[in-house]
């Protein structure tokens, strides 16, 4: 899905939502969610693709975390609180990339011998087989982990391109909510 | 010199079957496993150790299989703890009725909410009733102080 929105600072209102959803996440919902059938199916991709979700954590159980030791979901720019109100509100994690530098659609794919994430000083070496999010020219984010820094939202970004990754069991509605969230909340700011 | 003959049996083993049949497994193993790290939380052993093998990529049938011995492992690491914990638990709980039953035959024993498994810092004491003049009389019973002790 593409939106039209860049990097901003979070507008009050997205910055009280993201407070309200704070507000109604306690300790015993960021210690039961890993059972809600959302977070359970991305816990179980993870064992799938061979990631210990104990070790690093599901972005849900990651999310739920940091707002239990800080008491809130910080606040950053308007992209990455939109971003985090959408994984909360539905569990699907939702990722932003710069539109323009995407060339066509975007896919995964086991990375290739000699591919590296990103271009030029901080490319950062990819181990063949590695999963990756991948366009036409080459990896864009490892699969739950690192994004290719120059693929990341600027200051001269003026589109996003946000993706979302599914796990086997989590109906495609979830999905499209994440998404539509995430966009609803940029296109508010 | 020897001479091998290889023969192509035309055999193509299709793992599809046995991948999903893993994967069911583990997806099954994991949700027995969740259960029971809530269920002993707070306390309770909350990290197994079924270790990732190295980060995301498909994972071979062998790969498959590791993750669910691992996984099996760990539910039986966790469930014999939390047995463990119910039989001590167990015992704290006779042994709290017996000192509420005679509480001259357990002078000053000591049993804390802690290991009855129930919240908060309270812990159950069998004290004389008026202090020196009930020790000497005989007089004992089963005081529960309350609060957790105030952070230094």
């Amino acid at each position: 899905m593409t939106v039209a929105a860049g990097p901003r600072r979070t507008p009050p209102e997205l910055r009280e939502r993201l407070g309200m959803l704070a507000d109604r996440f306690h300790g015993a919902r960021a210690l039961s969610i890993r059972r809600e059938p959302v977070p359970a199916a991305y816990r179980v991709f993870f064992r799938h693709i061979g990631l210990d979700p104990d070790v690093q954590r599901t972005p849900i159980e990651a999310a739920a975390v940091e707002r239990l030791l800080r008491g809130g979901f910080v606040s950053g720019s308007a992209v990455d609180d939109a971003l985090v109100l959408a994984l909360v509100e539905t569990g699907v994690p939702v990722w932003a990339l710069d539109a323009a530098r995407i060339k066509g659609t975007l896919a995964l794919r086991a990375a290739r011998a000699g591919e590296r994430l990103g271009a030029g000083e901080y490319a950062g070496d990819l181990a063949p087989g590695r999963i990756v999010v991948a366009d036409d020219a080459g990896p864009v984010a490892v699969l739950f982990g690192a994004m290719a820094p120059d693929r990341l939202p600027g200051r001269d970004t003026d589109r996003l391109l946000l993706f979302a990754v599914g796990a086997p069991g989590v109906p495609a509605l979830y999905f499209e909510e994440a998404l539509h969230c995430c966009a609803e909340a940029l296109d508010g700011s | 010199m020897v001479e091998l003959t290889v023969r192509r049996t035309g055999r193509v083993v299709d793992e599809r079957a046995a991948r999903a049949q893993l994967r069911r497994q583990i997806a099954r193993l994991e949700a027995q496993l969740s259960a029971l790290q809530i269920s002993g939380f707070p306390h309770g052993p909350v990290d197994p150790a079924v270790p990732g093998v190295r980060g995301p990529h498909i994972l071979s049938l062998g790969e498959l299989e590791r993750t669910r011995d691992a996984l099996v492992a760990g539910l039986d690491d966790v469930r014999s703890k939390a047995a463990a914990r119910g039989e001590r638990q167990a015992a704290a709980r006779a042994l709290l009725e017996r000192m509420l039953q005679e509480p001259g035959r357990h002078k000053f024993v000591r049993v804390a909410n802690r290991d009855l498994g129930e919240p908060g810092c309270g812990v159950w004491h069998v004290r004389p009733r008026l202090g020196l003049i009930g020790m000497l009389a005989g007089w004992w019973q089963v005081k529960l102080s309350s609060g957790c002790p105030l952070a230094s």
